[in-house]
């Protein structure tokens, strides 16, 4: 009985986030007229150059964004972890606090400061990165927080001290390989955050970024921006299964427990 | 072989807030030797070993290893070989890799590591256990592959926190036991820090015994024992009788035996008596009463009360204990050994 309840909620799932896809794949394949089938509209997505740029500043967007969270968040957090704990407390509600900021609230706010970060980046899609990091932050942080509570970073950080490693090969060689399943959980979660992010992208100046892309097609060729969409959505779910799929390989070659 | 490298803690003063954590702590440590800082929770002995370690900062005093100024030193810098109470092996290395860890940070070759990995993974018995993670070593396994990563870079002071602390007690005597072979036979200057005497006595060459951030006492397991320097000393390590005594001389009189009183003894109050030193012999018309008898394996410890009210628990050998039954009268006699009297609390 527990087995076909079991079975009956996957397929539920199932039908409820594949039918739009599936929706989707109909709808960007159907010739105009409705007669037919015809790639068109995903053969444009490489030849269109505003596309295809758009594709590529989004892409560059989340390499960008992953590298400076990274950077920033990840020694912050082990610094804090094992320099100054008491900070933990307000560490975290300043990573969570752009959740409860409404993305709108926020571009108004920083409108002003990104004519300057125009002024001196020059007017290009990558100057979002600076935005972006903050607006992945809770996310995260929480996964990052949570690969680190999982093991215990005073301990490893004294222990390679002792054994003569400086600050940095103590976070890169010990406590980043044993975060790198949080590491790899923020990472994604930034990628698939940058790839669907308009709001910052459209107001704070209009930036050819995917979603920007995307929207202003969907005013000229409905197929075409229904395409890039589920593109969008497919490249975001190889992701999540090549990550999940490294993490596992990663797991599976430290062994079990005995 | 390590010739071993003497150690100095000069003065060493550490607060938290308003805790003194060191109270003016001095130690020296000859080369090669072992010494067990010993003490209860809080006594500073962890925090002595960490500001040597490089972990913390003194506030005030000197560290001094080789002749070397390395009160402020980074810890990384220090050429020391440290063993956690936590389990510390880096878990995303196989064991072989996490004794080679220190080799390569010092820049030797792969060869160098494999074969110096190999030879501490020898002397620490677990060389078939080298491509294992440390996920699929036990406790003490783990410790053991600690110690050889800690000798691997061939340390100028091997630190011990309670490393044996984790253990269940059969693992905990054997590893205790092998740290000490492995110690005398690299001749490594060695701190470690326990809370538990039995296993300071048995692995020391000397042992200091800590209270409130100072060092009471340091000396030989067998001289703290016998003739401890302070109460603190003579409660905290073994068990002790406070016995009403008076002091005449050098002598101190307890129950009505005269018995040789050590240095610093106070005139009179209470005199500290091992329990192996009070001797129980059947007798109806003893002083005392037997209340309870505890067997321990070779040893039995027999409670009596004098009809004074007084306790006293002496120790004797089983195959002896086992003729007594509670409520025998008891006479009690005590050794000669010598005893610290100090006044009555």
């Amino acid at each position: 009985m527990i087995r076909v309840v079991r079975w009956a909620l996957l397929l539920a799932f199932a039908v409820y986030f594949f039918i739009p896809l599936l929706a989707m794949l109909d709808f960007s394949t159907r010739k105009i007229g409705g007669a037919g089938r015809t790639l068109d509209a995903w053969k444009a997505l490489g030849q269109d150059s505003q596309l295809t740029h758009a594709i590529g500043a989004s892409l560059a967007l989340a390499v960008c964004t992953v590298v400076l969270m990274l950077v920033l968040l990840l020694p912050t957090m082990i610094w804090v972890r094992i320099r100054l704990p008491k900070m933990t407390r307000v560490i975290e509600f300043l990573c969570l606090l752009p959740l409860t900021i409404p993305a709108l609230v926020i571009v108004v706010g920083i409108s002003g400061v990104y004519a300057w970060v125009n002024y001196f980046f020059g007017y290009s899609p990558i100057v979002l990165t600076f935005a972006y990091v903050v607006l992945v932050l809770p996310y995260s942080y929480r996964a990052l927080d949570a690969s680190l509570s999982s093991i215990d970073v005073i301990t490893l950080a004294e222990a390679a001290r002792s054994l003569g490693a400086g600050w940095y090969s103590v976070i890169v060689r010990v406590i980043v390989p044993n975060v790198w399943p949080g590491v790899l959980s923020a990472a994604f979660i930034s990628v698939a955050l940058v790839l669907g992010e308009y709001t910052f992208a459209s107001l704070l100046g209009n930036y050819n970024t995917l979603p920007v892309a995307i929207a202003l097609f969907g005013k000229s060729s409905g197929t075409i921006s229904v395409a890039a969409s589920l593109a969008s959505m497919l490249f975001a779910a190889v992701l999540l299964l090549g990550l999940s799929f490294f993490g596992g390989r990663r797991r599976m070659s430290k062994g079990t427990s005995s | 072989m390590n010739t071993g490298t003497p150690v100095q803690l000069v003065d060493l003063e550490r607060s938290y807030g308003g805790v003194r954590a060191l109270d003016g702590l001095t130690l020296d440590i000859s080369p090669g030797e072992m010494v067990v800082l010993l003490g209860p929770s809080g006594c500073g002995k962890t925090t002595a070993l960490r500001i040597l370690a490089g972990l913390e900062q003194a506030n005030s005093g000197q560290v001094r290893v080789g002749g070397a100024d390395l009160t402020n030193t980074s810890a990384n810098k220090r050429d020391m070989g440290m063993v956690f109470q936590a389990y510390s092996l880096f878990p995303h290395l196989t064991v072989a890799e996490n004794v080679a860890f220190g080799l390569k940070l010092h820049g030797r070759s792969l060869a160098v590591r494999t074969k110096r990995a190999q030879e501490m993974l020898e002397l620490v018995g677990l060389v078939q256990q080298g491509d294992r993670y440390p996920v699929q070593l036990s406790g003490g396994q783990q410790q053991r592959v600690a110690l050889a990563r800690a000798l691997a870079i061939e340390p100028a002071v091997l630190l011990l926190d309670e490393p044996l602390s984790a253990l269940d007690a059969k693992v905990r005597v054997q590893l205790r036991d092998e740290i000490r072979r492995i110690q005398l036979e690299v001749g490594t200057t060695t701190l470690f820090v326990t809370h538990d005497q039995e296993e300071a006595l048995a692995v020391a060459d000397r042992v200091g015994v800590m209270n409130a951030g100072r060092l009471e006492q340091i000396a030989t397991p067998t001289e703290l024992y016998s003739s401890p320097a302070t109460p603190f000393v003579a409660e905290f390590v073994g068990l002790s009788n406070r016995l009403p005594a008076a002091v005449d001389g050098d002598v101190a009189v307890v129950m009505g035996n005269r018995i040789p009183a050590l240095p610093g003894s106070a005139r009179a109050g209470v005199a500290l008596v091992r329990p192996e030193s009070v001797r129980l012999v059947a007798d109806k018309l003893g002083a005392a009463t037997v209340t309870t008898i505890a067997f321990l394996g070779a040893l039995s410890r027999v409670t009596c009360t004098l009809d004074d009210g007084t306790t006293v628990l002496g120790q004797l050998g089983s195959s002896d204990a086992i003729a007594l039954t509670l409520g025998d009268r008891v006479r009690l006699d005590l050794a000669t050994t010598p005893v610290l009297v100090v006044p009555a609390a």
